[in-house]
């Protein structure tokens, strides 16, 4: 366990070149501006599936709000941005730390609330969060807010992800994440073996909520145009079927489920009447055939090496 | 020297008598069983000795870690106080591996921060290290070490009770409380469990109470019993004594004729 | 005076609306622990159904009624079958995510035939006014009918489920699925049953509005079934009393919100009462606390 043996040094080369092509290719034009966009898309609902998959798939809080996350982490952005021309790193790091606290105030009362409970509190926080943005002028009300710099590049997208992806297997990954998949697996156990779960419960939801502002401080910042309907009900859902369609409680999977049912939605662009319809067909397959989803709750260590076992089982004759 | 000291407790759910007036000391390294038919308030008991219930009134009031009274309990906080538990309807985390069940246990000790897990600072290698090669030592002991990349869910039964007793016994409790551990096993497990109970009082100087209907067991190690009755502590004393009072086998047989 | 008696006229029509779809929620959750999300959309159906059988059939009020809420009925048990039957013990989250995409099946698919265009519902019921209080309140006929089917339909509905074997059955399977199942009680049956009452209701509820509001279209379902679903939470869902109280409490709190001059914000005090009510009775008002027994 050393944090630069040679795996390390591979992978972090690896990434390095990942980035550095990418940005060559858009560049020189290979990649065009569409399919940049795409790639900014999916950036941005990896790094929302992921958070939400600490909340909802480790920690197992039923959540339908983190939509209202996103939003808030956009709105920051956009305000210190076009508003008061803060560098956009700043503006990032600030969208996730008031989304963060967002989380735990609502996070401290509704977190003592059990299951589908605890989903029909989120989910109202998320429609009081865009009520309350429909109707606050300052920030352009139900017309949106308009005329924000584009800040949001491959370089500062890419560097997000990977922020998010490590920093959240990090956490699940040590003690902290482990006292988090205790609650999810047995509430009552884990408290009694000196889990002090109300606070592992807000924690995870602070961090999934951080980094849906991030993601939110991406997104607005590359649009240029945000409204808080595009941070609705039905975007929560839009997350948490990238989460189960991955797998509950498998990073992999969330990354996973958010490329897949990005470039899904986008092909379904070219159909524009029967888009919808067609996506309900195909969330409902999902949910027949693969309710565990692709990778059930597969984690990178499993990924990479299986651990071969020697006793195998002779077959009876 | 008493290390938990019981005085008139009371625990009442609306108009129900949980647990009545029940006044009880315990000292260090004794092993006590709670017996008693069932709905005899015993799993009420011990749910007020690890913080799940508040009494009505009453105290509880534990010397192990440090003194601490019935006022300051709180479920999560418990085994900093020295008090661990294991459940009579096995609560393991499931999913998760036997060792990540067993490091949960460790989760007290623990001493890094949240920023040095998400950043993997030197204080993570150096915690993360320790803890699990405490762990895989003590998974070592009870024979559980060649499974430790089991799920938990798919242990066999014998091994689920135990990694429950390894879990909370890496807590490091001084006082060690066991919901009916031998429910379910046969004579043969019964018997291996009682070793294995005397063994691990005297290896981690414990003092253990435990609910068990198994009179074998009950009969065989504990150095007192206390008999419930309908919330009421009607009886304490040593094995013998209980099997010839009066007042325990009315309880248990119900009124003789003539 | 006058007008807090106005506001409670218009508060219990539309409280009646969500009680009526609160209904459905309820029984579903009740029996098969699943928040039905396509719920609305059956509701929108029913508004469907009554628009065409008044505007091209002319049929009347009451007939169109009794249509749609079989039609409706029928629509439910299909759901049911195609949808959730498969999934019958998979995970809540798996479920709920089916109950969208149902939800959303159904209003795509209604835009794709019939246009995202609002429609007019004809005049089936003449909107008679009788004036209260020299005038300063207006009763519309329509209120009355409104509360009088509505009230109709609760004692239907509670004579059903209190008085019948198949009431009996429904609550035997809401208690306890597998000891039903053993006494001999067809629990694929009681959940058919179940969701063909429940988008009955809805149904009713789709027609009432198209009469009182005049106007329908495809995605209406989704706002006022978030609401009643609220509204079945906040009486405590399973509960066929509680989706009544919490029905009507609704509707009320939004009139009154709405007539001072927060109709803007009238949503998310929907929600934030919502959210208050579940902190200090998780369970909902009529519902009943269950800890887990340790």
């Amino acid at each position: 366990m050393k944090a630069l043996s040679k795996k390390n040094i591979i992978k972090i080369t690896a990434l390095v070149l990942m980035l550095v092509i990418v940005n060559l290719l858009i560049h020189n034009g290979t990649i065009d501006s569409y399919i940049e966009l795409n790639l900014v898309l999916i950036g941005i609902n990896i790094i929302l599936a992921v958070s939400l998959n600490l909340i909802v798939g480790f920690t197992g809080l039923f959540s339908l709000g983190h939509a209202a996350f996103m939003s808030i982490g956009a709105y920051t952005s956009a305000v210190l941005t076009r508003n008061f021309a803060s560098p956009f790193l700043v503006a990032i790091l600030v969208s996730g730390i008031v989304a963060s606290l967002a989380g735990i105030l609502i996070g401290i009362p509704t977190l003592r609330l059990k299951g589908d409970y605890l989903a029909i509190a989120t989910l109202g926080f998320g429609e009081i969060v865009r009520v309350l943005a429909l109707n606050y002028d300052y920030i352009g009300g139900a017309i949106g807010f308009n005329d924000i710099p584009q800040h949001t590049n491959w370089t500062y997208l890419f560097m997000m992800v990977v922020l998010t992806v490590v920093l959240i297997d990090n956490f699940i990954k040590s003690s902290h994440g482990r006292a988090c998949i205790s609650i999810r697996e047995n509430e009552i156990a884990s408290e009694a073996m000196g889990i002090n779960t109300t606070f592992y419960k807000v924690l995870a939801f602070a961090i999934g909520a951080f980094f849906a502002g991030i993601a939110g401080s991406l997104y607005a910042n590359y649009f240029y145009f945000i409204k808080p309907d595009s941070f609705g009900f039905m975007k929560s859902i839009d997350i948490l079927v990238m989460v189960v369609f991955g797998g509950l409680g498998s990073i992999p999977g969330a990354i996973i489920g958010a490329l897949s049912l990005t470039v899904i939605s986008t092909l379904l662009q070219s159909i524009p009447d029967l888009r919808m319809v067609i996506y309900a067909v195909i969330l409902f397959l999902i949910m027949i055939y693969r309710p565990q989803g692709l990778m059930g709750d597969t984690e990178f260590r499993l990924l990479k090496k299986k651990e071969v076992k020697h006793n195998v089982s002779s077959k009876g004759e | 020297m008493s290390v938990v000291k019981v005085s008139n407790l009371t625990k009442n759910f609306g108009g129900i008598k949980a647990v009545t007036d029940v006044s009880l000391e315990i000292g260090k390294g004794e092993i006590i069983g709670l017996i008693g038919p069932n709905g005899a308030g015993k799993t009420t008991f011990f749910n007020l000795l690890t913080g799940i219930y508040l009494p009505t009134s009453g105290e509880i009031e534990f010397n192990l870690n440090e003194k601490v009274s019935s006022k300051d309990f709180k479920p999560y906080k418990m085994t900093q106080y020295g008090v661990a538990r294991t459940f009579q309807n096995i609560r393991l985390f499931n999913k998760m591996t036997v060792l990540d069940n067993c490091l949960i246990g460790f989760h007290n000790g623990l001493n890094y921060g949240v920023a040095s897990s998400l950043f993997r600072l030197p204080s993570y290698f150096k915690g993360e290290s320790e803890t699990h090669e405490k762990a895989l030592k003590l998974l070592e002991r009870f024979d559980l070490l060649d499974k430790k990349d089991t799920l938990a869910q798919n242990l066999p039964y014998g091994d689920q009770r135990r990694l429950e007793i390894v879990r909370a016994l890496a807590a490091d409790p001084k006082l060690l409380l066991l919901d009916e551990p031998a429910a379910g096993m046969n004579p043969k497990e019964t018997a291996d469990l009682m070793d294995l109970i005397k063994w691990i009082r005297e290896q981690f100087d414990l003092t253990i109470i435990l609910i068990e209907h198994d009179m074998s067991l009950v009969m065989n190690i504990c150095e007192r019993i206390c008999v419930f009755d309908y919330g009421h502590l009607i009886a304490s004393g040593v094995p013998e004594e209980i099997q010839h009072n009066a007042r325990v086998i009315k309880a248990y047989l119900g009124e003789e004729a003539n | 005076m006058e007008f807090v008696i106005q506001q409670l006229i218009n508060g219990i029509s539309l409280g009646s609306i969500y009680a009526l779809i609160a209904l459905g929620y309820t029984m579903v959750y009740g029996i098969i622990n699943l928040i039905n999300f396509a719920h609305g959309e059956i509701y929108m159906m029913g508004a469907f159904v009554g628009y065409a059988l008044t505007t091209f059939l002319g049929l009347g009020f009451i007939p169109s009624l009794i249509i749609s809420m079989i039609t409706c009925s029928i629509l439910g048990m299909v759901v049911e079958k195609v949808a959730y039957k498969p999934l019958r013990g998979s995970s809540r989250i798996s479920l709920l995510i089916t109950a969208i995409a149902v939800s959303l099946f159904l209003q795509y698919i209604m835009v794709y035939f019939v246009g995202p265009e609002t429609r007019t519902f004809p005049q089936v019921v003449e909107s008679t006014k009788i004036m209260l209080f020299d005038g300063s309140v207006v009763l519309d006929i329509r209120n009355v009918y409104i509360l009088a089917i509505t009230v109709i339909l609760m004692i239907l509905l509670q004579y059903i489920v209190r008085k019948t074997k198949t009431g009996k059955a429904m609550r035997a399977v809401a208690q306890d699925k597998d000891a039903a199942e053993l006494m001999g009680i067809s629990v694929d049956k009681v959940i058919s049953v179940t969701f063909a009452i429940g988008s009955a209701l809805a149904g009713a509820a789709g027609v009432l509005v198209g009469i009182y509001y005049n106007t329908i279209n495809p995605l209406m379902g989704s706002g006022p079934g978030l609401k009643a679903f609220v509204a079945a939470v906040l009486g405590g869902i399973g509960l066929i009393p509680g989706a009544l109280l919490g029905g009507f409490s609704l509707g009320l709190i939004e009139t009154i919100v709405s007539a001072y001059g927060g109709s803007i914000y009238k949503d998310a005090v929907a929600f934030a009462i919502l959210i208050v009510v579940l902190l200090v009775k998780p369970a909902g008002l009529l519902g009943k606390d269950v800890k887990e027994k340790v």
